[in-house]
């Protein structure tokens, strides 16, 4: 049924949906709202769960593992910092193959300190070992979520749900929230295999020597590597449910055939989208949004790309000394084309910063330029800065 | 499209009027968005909040900068320089204030209509809470939606006493301003 609902609200009738068993956040803005909302419906008799109240972030991943472990749905969010004092944790999830959602509100890192979007909190913990999946609009954190447990379960991988931060998680719209019944036909009750079990003693989180540290690694990152099949599944088959595909890995939109691409990720996507039509002068554009970034898709986006001979990537994070990251991930998949393919790639939206309809015609205007750097910042005023820090 | 700037203060209900006025919207079948630009998290602060009220879905998620209209919770932010910015030719801006509109003219320079909204939501609510108040009139004005849908919407946040002095708020909110009276010029 579509109803008005917050970002946050909607992802939280969506983690209500899956029937986790445990639940367990520590508060941050802007993750605040989808916490809020899971302890509403619990307070109101809507969700049976165990509501586990912490005191840290590193508790409420510390919390989910134990619980997934033990053989219970599990849940939890963060964002910004709180992912940073999560990571240790996140890498372990990953490491012991513990199958964990969790939504992140994206939000800038500090310092300088900033409530506001952008997306290097989930990029900063993007060699963990987790599925990431980037989410355009609401709907698709909705659909993402419930695909996201499904995905989990079967490749015993935890899957971050990345959310932009205010600009979805505070964006009131329309969302077409399944039934519960849909929902109970595409995921099915959790069954670990390896769960904790006092009658069936195992040991888990071991000291690995040398002489097996690699191979653990190895099976870790062939497993990520197949789980490619089972996040494209989980999409097609969440469509013949819903109705609705939220972009598979790689989505292609604008013109397929054009020459011209701009690669995003995330809530950007629809705003360029829009200024496409705004701007139908500046020629055709081919819009390409990578939703899966971890697994990375190199198959799809390699199909995605073909024929392009410009390609800019906008993203909202950055290596400081790097440059892009998403960004030099794309040229390492396109290295071959090189020569061929001019690529330049853009940090947008940082720390809150709006990314305007009239981004379109300000990147590809910067894109033409042959000589131009690799990467850069757009929308930086040196006027702002001193003198030595231009 | 239309596009709704919302300007308060932290506390005056800045973000929720700006869902009522989406809700009101999608009761009456459109499809509508509206989203927070939060500075500092804290009551006074100064808030800003956008609606889009559109025939057919909206993908865009860019801060609104160039207005149809706007509504303005705390006349004293007129001042702060800003607003107005980007409000499109023959746009229009309602003014919760208990001046006139010559007044506010006189100390901003700015034309717009003015419902005396703290004063109404205090007679109402027992407590200043302009946004609804601003709602209605700004609904009167535009003749945009009914404001049953408007009631509909606060019927998804509000039950009994609440919601039936807000009703009450919004009926007498609608008889101080004309009827589709932004519509003439």
């Amino acid at each position: 049924m579509r109803d008005m609902l917050e970002g946050s609200q909607a992802i939280a009738r969506a983690v209500a949906l899956c029937r986790p068993q445990v639940v367990a956040a520590y508060p941050i803005t802007p993750q605040t709202h989808i916490v809020e909302n899971l302890s509403k419906l619990v307070a109101d008799g809507k969700l049976t769960t165990e509501l586990v109240s912490v005191e840290s972030e590193f508790s409420a991943a510390s919390v989910a593992l134990g619980a997934a472990a033990a053989g219970s749905r599990a849940y939890t969010a963060s964002s910004s910092q709180g992912i940073m004092l999560m990571s240790e944790v996140l890498f372990n999830i990953a490491g012991l193959r513990i199958p964990l959602v969790l939504t992140c509100a994206n939000r800038a890192i500090g310092a300088p300190l900033s409530i506001w979007n952008d997306q290097q909190d989930s990029m900063a913990v993007r060699d963990a070992g987790w599925i990431q999946l980037y989410c355009a609009d609401n709907q698709e954190a909705v659909d993402t979520t419930i695909q996201a447990y499904r995905i989990a379960e079967r490749c015993e991988i935890p899957v971050m749900v990345c959310v932009d931060g205010f600009v979805l998680t505070h964006t009131m719209e329309a969302i077409d929230l399944p039934t519960q019944e849909q929902v109970d036909g595409f995921l099915p009750p959790y069954r670990f295999n390896r769960a904790l079990d006092p009658r069936r003693p195992i040991s888990i989180g071991t000291l690995v020597a040398p002489e097996y540290f690699s191979e653990v690694r190895h099976a870790n990152h062939k497993a990520l590597e197949r789980a490619i099949d089972e996040i494209e599944a989980a999409d097609r088959d969440w469509a013949e449910v819903s109705g609705r595909s939220s972009g598979g890995l790689v989505e292609v939109l604008g013109d397929p055939e054009a020459r011209i691409g701009i690669l995003t990720l995330g809530s950007a996507t629809g705003t360029l989208l829009e200024a496409l039509d705004e701007y139908p002068d500046l020629g055709p554009v081919r819009l390409i949004r990578l939703r899966c970034f971890r697994p990375f898709p190199f198959e799809a986006l390699r199909r995605a790309c073909a024929g392009l001979e410009q390609l800019a990537i906008l993203e909202r994070a950055l290596s400081p000394g790097l440059g892009g990251i998403v960004g030099t991930e794309v040229r390492a998949a396109l290295a071959d084309l090189e020569g061929t393919l001019h690529i330049r790639d853009y940090a947008v939206g940082l720390g809150g910063r709006d990314i305007p309809l009239s981004t379109l015609p300000r990147v590809l205007e910067a894109l033409a330029v042959p000589e131009s750097e690799r990467f850069r910042i757009l929308d930086v005023n040196l006027e702002q800065l001193p003198e030595e820090d231009r | 499209m239309l596009e709704i700037r919302i300007h308060g203060r932290g506390g005056q209900g800045n973000v929720a009027a700006a869902y009522l006025l989406a809700g009101a919207a999608f009761e009456t079948g459109r499809h509508a968005q509206a989203f927070p630009n939060f500075g500092a998290e804290r009551r006074g602060a100064p808030v800003v909040a956008f609606v889009r009220i559109a025939d057919a879905p909206i993908r865009r998620r860019c801060q609104v900068l160039h207005p149809d209209w706007l509504i303005v919770q705390d006349d004293a932010l007129l001042t702060a320089g800003g607003v107005s910015a980007g409000l499109k030719p023959g746009g229009r801006i309602l003014v919760n204030s208990a001046r006139s509109a010559e007044a506010l003219h006189e100390r901003t320079g700015l034309e717009t209509t003015v419902l005396a909204a703290d004063s109404l939501s205090k007679q109402f609510l027992g407590r200043p809470m302009p946004n609804t108040a601003l709602l209605s009139a700004f609904l009167t004005l535009t003749g945009l939606l009914p404001r049953e849908a408007l009631i509909k919407a606060l019927a998804q946040r509000f039950k009994g006493d609440l919601l039936e002095k807000n009703s009450q708020l919004i009926e007498e909110a609608a008889r101080q301003v004309p009827e589709g009276g932004w519509n003439d010029a």
